[in-house]
């Protein structure tokens, strides 16, 4: 059996839960060692108890107690998280950070995972910012990108009370890392909740205004390779066409735009396919996890399942 | 009955219109020639509220933030404001606007996603603004779900929640049971916004009027989203004939949208084809202008594109499913028109016969 780090889930809710089943059912070298709630009777502490996981109710005390655990997901709040990271880093515990308080650097995986890996404590920005980044990314590689614009769409049933509450966080920290990792000089970022039923998939637009011409063709090939490269993690993500290339009149003059229409099918391992917006935020952090669990044991250079 | 207040939102909702390239000069004559009619609240801002400003709407030609200083400085008796719909826009830019003088916020979300506007009543109170709640897209969901909604908008801090007709799919009862359900349910005031793509922005209104609605809207002449909205200078006439005329001046209104307003516009909305398909199917107004530019570029009708939205239950603001739609439709009619050499599809049987 391949060495394994152990980890601790932190927050027992959607996102704990799905994280948890992310990990066991592809563990790597990850031994999932504690999941670590506030609510004794909540589902996800529930169902970690019948598949054998250690639990507790008492929030982070548990994981603290623990030094054998060296990396912890973090699924709570930002305010809990807040609270947590000083407590983490003191203890000498590796935090990804599920939630917006951004208090490390932030990481999308294929685009800078390899680079924060000494870091005590790293953030996965959003939902729309794990989805549309890569694009970002896979554009500005090739071309200076000007302007990103991304437009998130998420089935109402998949946006919880902590995205509703705080709805502005999710504009600015997503525009942000649209500027941070996509390499846009300008970011902006859009949300909408659809409440169809069936519950849309969640879609996600990049609107990108390149800062000079460029090669329609290079563009092309560097998006297919980096959706290619986030598959590995999130195989239901995909774009629904190649990217448009559009004129339209933007405050830089008329320029030919290019539109990528991004759908992500959750892997459906606890919450429902439809939330692809949820799915691809657990999906990194185990991904994420895997990476710092391999620097850890001084594996290197492994491909990362 | 009483006359209701009129907002005239000429310089928000018409700004669809306009591609939002409303200049500072037209902003200064228009919100004058308001001003001067007596017309209590006048809303400046990117047809899609603040921050609207982007690829997916249309950027604004003049920063928005210069139009509602202007619009602040030109006003004399009317109260100036905005709309937000978070997601869109933030406190951030809420917080400029009160800075710049507004007066009036108006909280705009879907019809079933009111808890996402609970922070943005907050610091619309902190900073001392009158509010009102926007339930758009209300045509979706029955009256006592949007009674439920309302409630919490008003639990937030709303002065006022607006029934919002965005796709001018309303008929005058729908919007009768909608109005009175919020009016029994709740305590603060009840206003509706029309759209006229159905021919009945004028009707609507008043039946909203008829059911207690105590705040409507307007704009000069009719120039909004899709078919537009109720003419501020129609609704003020016929509240005079009504004998509930609450102090706008008819005449100097109807000279605003004739000389004023109708010169600069690039067209007059009306219910035509594509208007009436967009009241038809049940959607959002603004997809209008959009629908077409994406139509022509794919060869398709626009109203092949709206019918299928609606179809998709697409809500507001989701301009980039148009082209979603456009793809899958486009690549669906290539399946059928391009097998001829082989085995001919049914449909192209029949179409041979």
């Amino acid at each position: 059996m391949a060495p394994q780090v152990k980890v601790a889930i932190l927050g027992s809710g959607n996102i704990g839960t799905d994280l948890m089943y992310k990990i066991l059912r592809d563990p790597g070298h990850l031994r999932l060692a504690l999941m670590a709630g506030i609510d004794a009777d909540s589902e996800g502490l529930a169902r970690a108890r019948a598949l054998g996981i250690p639990t507790s109710h008492d929030g982070i005390s548990a994981v603290l107690d623990d030094p054998e655990i060296k990396i912890v997901f973090d699924a709570t709040s930002a305010r809990a998280h807040v609270r947590h990271a000083p407590l983490l880093r003191e203890a000498g515990k590796i935090a990804i950070d599920l939630t917006p308080a951004a208090r490390g650097p932030y990481v999308v995986p294929p685009v800078n995972l390899g680079q924060h890996l000494d870091e005590p404590n790293v953030n996965l920005i959003t939902c729309g910012g794990q989805a549309t980044i890569p694009l970002v990314y896979a554009v500005s590689r090739v071309t200076p990108v000007r302007y990103a614009e991304i437009v998130s769409t998420v089935a109402s049933r998949s946006a919880g009370p902590g995205t509703r509450q705080n709805i502005d966080e999710f504009t600015f920290t997503t525009a942000r890392g649209l500027e941070a990792l996509g390499g846009a000089e300008q970011g902006k970022a859009i949300i909408i909740l659809n409440p169809a039923e069936p519950p849309i998939l969640m879609r996600n637009t990049v609107y990108l205004v390149p800062a000079v011409a460029f090669d329609q063709e290079a563009v092309i090939a560097s998006v297919e390779k980096m959706v290619a490269d986030v598959q590995r993690y999130v195989p239901g993500y995909r774009l629904k066409s190649p990217p448009v290339f559009d004129r339209r009149s933007t405050p830089w003059g008329e320029r030919v735009v290019i539109a990528m229409l991004l759908e992500i099918r959750g892997a459906g391992d606890f919450l429902p396919p439809y939330a692809g917006n949820l799915d691809i935020m657990t999906a990194a952090a185990r991904q994420v996890g895997e990476l710092f669990a391999q620097h850890l044991l001084g594996i290197r250079e492994e491909a990362v399942a | 009955m009483r006359g209701p207040r009129v907002t005239d939102t000429t310089l928000r909702d018409g700004s669809h219109a306009m591609k939002h390239q409303f200049t500072r000069e037209q902003v200064r004559q228009i919100v004058q020639a308001l001003d001067a009619a007596s017309v209590p609240v006048i809303e400046v801002t990117h047809g899609d509220g603040l921050a609207g400003s982007s690829i997916q709407y249309g950027f604004s030609g003049t920063p928005e933030m210069e139009l509602i200083e202007t619009a602040r400085l030109e006003a004399s008796r009317a109260k100036i404001a905005v709309l937000l719909i978070p997601g869109i826009g933030t406190r951030q830019e809420l917080r400029e606007a009160a800075q710049r003088g507004v007066q009036v916020v108006r909280i705009a979300t879907h019809c079933t996603e009111a808890d996402i506007s609970e922070q943005h009543f907050g610091l619309a109170k902190e900073l001392g603004l009158e509010t009102v709640g926007f339930l758009m897209m209300a045509h979706m969901r029955p009256p006592e779900f949007l009674a439920e909604q309302a409630a919490l908008m008003e639990s937030y801090g709303a002065d006022c929640v607006y029934i919002v007709d965005s796709a001018g799919a309303m008929l005058p009862d729908d919007v009768r049971m909608r109005v009175r359900a919020l009016k029994e349910c709740l305590s603060v005031q009840v206003g509706f916004h029309a759209h006229n793509n159905l021919g009945l922005a004028i009707g609507n209104t008043l039946a909203a009027i008829a059911a207690g609605a105590d705040q409507v809207d307007g704009c000069l002449p009719g120039l909004g989203a899709g078919a537009g909205n109720a003419p501020t200078e129609l609704i003020a006439a016929v509240l005079d004939r009504l004998g509930i005329n609450p102090g706008l001046d008819v005449f100097k209104l109807m000279d605003a949208a004739e000389y004023v307003v109708a010169p600069i516009m690039p067209y007059q909305p009306i219910p035509d084809r594509d208007a009436i398909t967009i009241g038809y199917a049940g959607v959002y107004s603004t997809f209008l202008l959009h629908a077409r530019h994406i139509a022509a570029e794919f060869g398709l009708d626009p109203r092949e594109l709206l019918v299928e939205l609606g179809r998709r239950q697409a809500v507001a603001g989701q301009e980039d499913w148009i082209l979603d739609v456009a793809v899958d439709l486009a690549r669906a009619e290539q399946k059928v028109a391009c097998p001829r050499s082989g085995r001919a599809t049914d449909r192209d049987e029949r179409s041979s016969q």
